[in-house]
């Protein structure tokens, strides 16, 4: 079921079966990112204000964990590409995001007393807080067009529906996030719920994994 | 006949222009200011229903146009001598005006996030800062934080943030009030300047009766605004603040405030819905179930 660069072009049946898969789980991925860069604001308000440079702080280290995990999970893709391991990105960016939401006020606690610039304060308590969660969810999307493309010539077109299906989750994820959830849930109700979800997916392409 | 004469009477303000002063657009929000019939106002958003945030009277500057200022002294009664004083929002600056003039002894630090309003207030409504009546440009949260680290304390907080478009959500949960509590001396006051007919109030009243227990709840006939009056200590009684009331009422009387009238409406009753969720840094979606 090794599918690497060498072998010929749609000899193989996965990609029908991989779509399923992979198409709802960057979906999720796009979903998830928004949710927790939004909740973000939440988070460092009480600490920093909720000024537009905490804004400014946030935003900026979700584009350069994105940006990382774009590199790095293109980088992984190389060499035998498969879900089992697609799985393991979710997995492990619910254990990433975990010490943020147990820690994350003494985290803040810590950067407060040092810094006394909000400007500051609030880049390094982000970076603290979302820079390694974000980065492995970024490293799902240049993996997922690798688990999809079988031929260059469609590469363009899977990497496209890529991009609609994870932005479209992003879309909708920041629209629950800011009219619904914050008014429904505790902030980390809906982060330990993030958790859950992302695990549970994990384990979804493991066991797809298996099955092929 | 008499719809013509209902219509004529809504049509008047619109014939007696607002002569805009100057207006701006800070990083926060639409600044204006307008002059109408001697009084110059400072507004903060230029909807349909505008909403003055501060007016002054320029024949009369001494006398306090709208009732929630002259409402917000009402905390002397409470403590009547304080010292050191911590204002959150400047406005046009009439309460820390007011309050140097009162109390020339006291330190006061006013805490406004926007510098534009700062600009303003000094332009065009004559706020003068001095070695006593200070202004720090930053957030009231992270302010409050600091302040906590730096030991300081004050006899007097005055919560004024909120305009009535916008509430800073971060400022009124009960997080914020336990650090705002924690800066309060053992016989300090706090006074928030709020609305009694926002869909908030149940949310609001639980969260203040979270962190302060019993609070004194000013409202007024004739205004959408309500006044929490909640200590560190013990609530004086009825006694105690219509005897203060008296004393002070003769100092108050040249700004307009009738202080004497105010214990009367100061109640003590659990008047809200004790159903509704405490506001909490962790659930804080105050603008949302302001319109819900």
């Amino acid at each position: 079921m090794d599918h690497d660069a060498s072998a010929p072009t749609g000899s193989i049946i996965r990609p029908a079966f991989h779509t399923y898969v992979v198409l709802p789980l960057a979906f999720l991925s796009g979903f998830i990112i928004m949710s927790i860069e939004l909740l973000g604001g939440r988070i460092l308000a009480p600490y920093f204000g909720s000024s537009i440079y905490v804004w400014g702080s946030i935003i900026t280290v979700f584009m350069l964990s994105l940006s990382i995990g774009y590199l790095t999970g293109g980088k992984l893709s190389i060499h035998n590409p498969n879900l089992g391991r697609y799985g393991t990105f979710f997995i492990i960016a619910a254990l990433m995001l975990t010490p943020s939401i147990i820690f994350g006020e003494s985290i803040m606690d810590w950067v407060f007393v040092r810094i006394e610039d909000p400007r500051y304060g609030s880049l390094v308590a982000s970076m603290f807080l979302f820079f390694f969660p974000t980065a492995v969810l970024g490293m799902i999307a240049p993996y997922s067009v690798r688990l999809l493309v079988e031929s260059s010539a469609r590469s363009g077109s899977i990497a496209g529906s890529l991009y609609f299906i994870s932005t479209l989750g992003s879309a909708i994820g920041t629209l629950a996030t800011s009219f619904y959830f914050v008014l429904w849930f505790e902030v980390n109700t809906i982060l330990i719920s993030t958790c859950v979800i992302l695990t549970v997916a994990g384990i979804y392409a493991l066991i797809a994994n298996r099955v092929t | 006949m008499r719809y013509i004469l209902a219509l004529t009477i809504c049509l008047i303000p619109l014939l007696s222009v607002a002569k805009i002063v100057h207006q701006e657009r800070s990083l926060y929000r639409n600044i204006v200011v307008s002059e109408e019939r001697g009084r110059r106002c400072l507004v903060f958003t230029i909807k349909r229903d505008d909403r003055n945030q501060t007016c002054k009277d320029m024949d009369d500057p001494k006398r306090v146009v709208f009732p929630y200022v002259r409402m917000t002294l009402s905390g002397l009664l409470v403590n009547p001598e304080p010292k050191n004083i911590l204002i959150v929002g400047l406005g046009g600056g009439t309460i820390p005006a007011i309050l140097t003039e009162l109390y020339p002894q006291a330190n006061i630090k006013v805490v406004e996030i926007d510098e534009a309003v700062v600009k303003v207030a000094k332009t065009y409504f004559e706020f003068r800062e001095t070695e006593k009546l200070t202004v720090h440009v930053n957030d009231a949260r992270v302010f409050i934080k600091r302040a906590k680290l730096r030991k300081e304390k004050y006899d007097m907080i005055i919560l004024d943030a909120f305009t009535g478009e916008y509430i800073p959500e971060h400022l009124m949960t009960t997080e914020f009030l336990q650090e705002s509590k924690d800066l309060l001396t053992t016989d300090g006051v706090l006074i928030a300047n709020t609305f009694s007919t926002s869909k908030l109030y149940g949310h609001e009243s639980a969260t203040y009766a979270k962190v302060f227990g019993s609070f004194l709840n000013l409202k007024m006939p004739d205004t959408g605004n309500r006044v929490i009056v909640a200590v560190n200590g013990k609530l004086p009684g009825d006694f105690v603040l219509k005897s203060r009331a008296k004393n002070l009422s003769a100092r108050l009387h040249s700004y307009g405030v009738e202080m004497e009238i105010y214990p009367s409406f100061m109640s003590r009753k659990v008047d809200w819905d004790t159903s509704k969720r405490v506001l909490t840094d962790q659930y804080s979606p105050a603008n949302l179930l302001q319109d819900d």
